[in-house]
């Protein structure tokens, strides 16, 4: 009896340390959290709130460019820099950068602090570990730190708008390439070092992530999930983190050489010192191009998925999806300077890198008619994320035609660096990573929150956003072909009517997005209650077993995967 | 300075030698001409500046930009559209089919080995088809003419039929923050070329397209071969002319090479295409071709006083632009 009741009162003292351990509240649970969920949750809360910020500059860049002429941005620099009515010509200077500032934040901003968060410290936080059944992440503290490594950066980055760029102007207005010599001695102010600062702090939080996520993937699935057997969501993510971990490096190591070209006096990227401003772009691209496929590669986990649950059939060709992913991103490490074809590369270098660059369209082909094999014979719902999946598919194909195009160096000559390249890449990104963001979100969000959304408005939310943003980009192929060049606030007044076009695309996109507000909020003050699984039997995963939303701490007793079952 | 490689040696031919299909190839490369040639775009189009609403390419008057034009408008443009189209038609039937009131149970297949073959392998051979030309063309680009090679000019698929002259004079271009400078090589002569204020440009008649005049244009004769140095000053710029199918990195440190050959006279714009500070957009390219005999007494005039008085031995540019 005796000792009943001191075990009794042992578990309860046990049980009430668990707790206190396992639940802190308030701003403790987020600042000090190493629960992969509630990590999850604060990176795409910040994604969303980069999102809305990086939306509001290109906003501002479609009110310029919706007339010839200059409209805005000398208005906008007197208000911001504070330039009296007596200083027209400098406010109109500074107003030219501040054009070139708001394109190279949008850009670094969209990627490295929407994209990147959403989809690898959101949703690959939150479901990775879900879907192989697994209790969290292998690193829990450093999980914690990849987080909040981020608000820093992004606190740098929005500083480096306030400081001295070029000398007697405002913030960084080099691009997101930040080519030399135009980053060193264009801008010798400390703005682009507040950048380099900002890129350094975002590029270690990815880095430890990629670490976390890759050690996760190899050694904490449940009893029986081969790799062949993984979802193809973290497979998406285990090649993405791979691609990060050695992608990564080489972007710290050139950004470093920029550094101490800019204060230290080494002449890495300097002709008048031996050193040579091309290789910064090869070091640049070496990393950039992995990075375009980082942004695309857990989308097409995503899509994956969800084609597959509402089409209440299994993933057509999975082995080939996992190695199309492997292929892509392996491939995508050795097509860099594609990007480079008007730099002055020898015709051997530039047919090499023509017909590597082909090659990545089988794979990426093998995805796309994979996915629609899946829907094929399937009995579909189209209930809000497959809409937003279908969407993908059709855009992430528009935008993946035009990098054919663009692969053949010979036809490049004509569009590199005009808007087809503008179209072409927010083809694949603002149409495919984003609505990939978006079809996960909604499919998600009811796992995530425990809540639901109105699925009318959401699904009005997909089709003011998709009319939208092909308004705003499909003429911007047209501007390229006729040699608009990028990143230019003003244009010959020949290319006004499409600009035009594209500018009212952007209202019809910013509407969405201001309703996309409007059904969170909506969906946060009706708290309708979600089902475990609200999608049906098509939702096979793992995280579809658990509660909405999951326990704090799932998987305490791991799940085991039969050895005959779909993937 | 190093001088950049890109720019080959005429005997470096040896991609054509792969083609085995010639006249086959051939026909089918006349063929999209013809069909390049119905594209809407074109009909809309003008030579050296972009019209209002544009949706292709600005008119070509070099073979390079020729074999550009039927390259992009007779194939890629279809791929790009075919394929497009081809993956809304099977969205369409998999949503009018296989939606859950037309097909309730959902069928239970995930491999076809055939079927996966299939689009692995069409791919693989669509990308064959624009490799040949591409390679082709790319070749072209890159070198240099010597007078003896020939260009493939519109017939894409052919081993090449275009007579280019060898260069006949060299240009220097440098890009600066922000205007351009034309040195003419052998001539030892030089200027700089600036945007147009709008009050002089307006003064002018008639009246060059805005964003586009310039003071000095870079002046060449008709039908011969120019070769283009480009450098950069201080950071980093790019030399590109539409019409002419060109670009070319302004890179301090680097002297980059092409060469272009126009066949009617005219003005030909451009603009600076590499971000390159605040006035990137105000750094506009204008090339007039002009006959040999004006070339010449331009050329003699600039030679014996400065570019003003040089200019002012051709005569107004003629009314055609006016976007």
């Amino acid at each position: 009896m005796a000792n009943t009741h001191a075990l009794d009162a042992h578990d309860a003292h046990a049980d009430h340390a668990h707790e206190h351990h396992a639940h802190p509240t308030g701003w403790r649970r987020y600042v000090y959290s190493t629960n992969h969920k509630d990590i999850g949750t604060m990176y795409l809360v910040f994604a969303l709130i980069a999102g809305v910020i990086g939306a509001l500059l290109s906003g501002m860049m479609r009110l310029e460019l919706q007339e010839p002429g200059i409209q805005i941005f000398h208005g906008l620099a007197s208000i911001v820099y504070g330039y009296g009515a007596g200083d027209a010509a400098a406010a109109l200077d500074a107003g030219k950068h501040m054009y070139n500032v708001f394109t190279t934040a949008h850009a670094l901003i969209m990627i490295f602090f929407m994209v990147m968060p959403a989809m690898i410290g959101g949703y690959a936080n939150w479901f990775v570990p879900l879907m192989i059944g697994a209790p969290d992440m292998a690193f829990p503290r450093m999980n914690n730190i990849s987080f909040w490594l981020l608000p820093p950066a992004f606190l740098l980055l929005i500083l480096s708008m306030f400081f001295e760029g070029p000398s007697g102007a405002h913030g960084v207005g080099g691009g997101w390439t930040i080519y030399p010599p135009l980053s060193t001695s264009g801008q010798p102010g400390p703005a682009m070092d507040f950048a380099i600062l900002s890129l350094h702090l975002a590029g270690a939080s990815s880095i430890l992530g990629a670490i976390n996520f890759i050690t996760t993937i190899f050694n904490m699935r449940a009893p029986g999930m081969t790799l062949h057997k993984m979802p193809l969501f973290p497979w998406s993510i285990l090649v993405t983190a791979f691609l990060l971990l050695l992608s990564l490096p080489v972007l710290a190591g050139g950004i470093t050489m920029l550094l101490t070209d800019r204060n230290f006096g080494t002449t890495f990227f300097a002709p008048e010192g031996g050193g040579d401003p091309v290789l910064f772009q090869h070091l640049f691209w070496f990393f950039g191009h992995p990075e375009v496929y980082i942004l695309i590669l857990p989308g097409f986990g995503i899509v994956s998925h969800i084609v597959s649950t509402f089409s209440k059939k299994p993933v057509f060709g999975y082995m080939a999806m996992v190695y199309a992913m492997v292929a892509i991103g392996g491939v995508g490490f050795i097509v860099w300077a594609h990007h480079m074809y008007t730099t002055g590369l020898s015709l051997n270098v530039q047919r090499y890198f023509v017909a590597a660059t082909m090659v990545i369209a089988v794979p990426t082909g093998v995805k796309i008619f994979s996915w629609i094999a899946t829907m094929w014979g399937g009995s579909i719902t189209f209930r809000t994320p497959m809409l937003w999946a279908m969407g993908f598919i059709f855009l992430f194909t528009v935008g993946g035609v035009t990098g054919v195009v663009l692969a053949n160096a010979g036809a490049d000559r004509a569009l590199h660096d005009t808007y087809y390249v503008v179209a072409h890449f927010h083809y694949v990104l603002s149409l495919g990573a984003v609505f990939a963001i978006f079809a996960a979100w909604y499919y998600w969000y009811p796992k995530m929150f425990g809540i639901m959304y109105n699925e009318t408005l959401a699904n009005i939310h997909f089709w003011i956003t998709f009319v939208g943003v092909n308004i705003v980009f499909f003429p911007q192929h047209f501007l390229g072909l006729a040699g608009m060049p990028r990143r230019y606030i003003d244009y010959p007044d020949a290319y006004a009517f499409w600009n035009r076009v594209s500018s009212v695309g952007y209202y019809i996109t910013f509407a969405g997005l201001l309703l996309f507000l409007f059904i969170l909020f909506q969906s946060a003050r009706r708290r309708i209650k979600a089902p475990a699984n609200p999608w049906g039997e098509g939702a096979t995963t793992l995280e579809w077993t658990l509660s909405s939303p999951p326990q704090f701490h799932q998987f305490e007793t791991l799940p085991r995967i039969d050895s005959k079952s779909d993937h | 300075m190093s001088l950049n490689p890109s720019v080959h040696a005429p005997d470096e031919r040896d991609l054509k030698g792969v083609f085995v299909a010639g006249q086959f190839l051939r026909s089918f490369g006349i063929a999209l001409s013809a069909s390049a040639a119905l594209l809407p775009g074109l009909a809309l189009a003008a030579a050296g500046h972009p019209e209002p609403g544009e949706i292709g390419m600005q008119d070509s008057v070099t073979p390079i930009a020729d074999s550009i034009h039927v390259f992009h408008n007779g194939i890629l443009l279809w791929t790009a559209i075919l394929v497009s189209l081809l993956v809304l038609v099977l969205l369409a039937i998999i949503v009018l089919r296989f939606n859950a009131r037309a097909n309730p149970t959902p069928a239970k297949f995930t491999h076809n080995t055939l079927i996966e073959v299939v689009w692995t392998a069409l791919p693989v051979i669509v990308l064959v088809i624009i490799a040949i030309p591409s390679f082709a063309i790319l070749t072209d680009q890159l070198t240099m003419p010597d007078g003896q090679r020939k260009y493939l000019g519109e017939n894409i698929f052919s081993f090449g039929s275009v007579e280019v002259p060898a260069p006949a004079i060299t240009v220097k271009v440098t890009g600066s923050q922000w205007y351009w400078t034309y040195e003419y090589v052998d001539q030892g002569k030089s200027f700089d070329s600036n945007i147009l204020s709008e009050e002089s440009r307006l003064a002018q008649v008639p009246v060059q397209p805005r964003l586009l005049a310039v003071d000095n244009m870079l002046i060449v004769p008709v039908d011969a071969t120019v070769r283009v140095q480009v450098t950069g000053a201080d950071v980093i710029h790019a030399f590109a002319v539409p019409s002419f199918g060109i670009i070319a990195d302004a890179v301090p440190g680097r002297l980059n090479e092409t060469w272009f050959n126009a066949r009617k006279e005219g003005v030909y714009y451009g603009q600076c295409r590499e971000l390159c500070g605040k006035d990137h957009a105000f750094m506009p390219i204008a090339v007039r071709v002009v006959s040999a005999d004006a070339f010449a007494a331009w050329m003699k005039a600039l030679q014996a006083g400065s570019v003003a008085d040089a200019n002012a031995t051709l005569p107004p540019v003629s009314a055609e632009p006016s976007a």
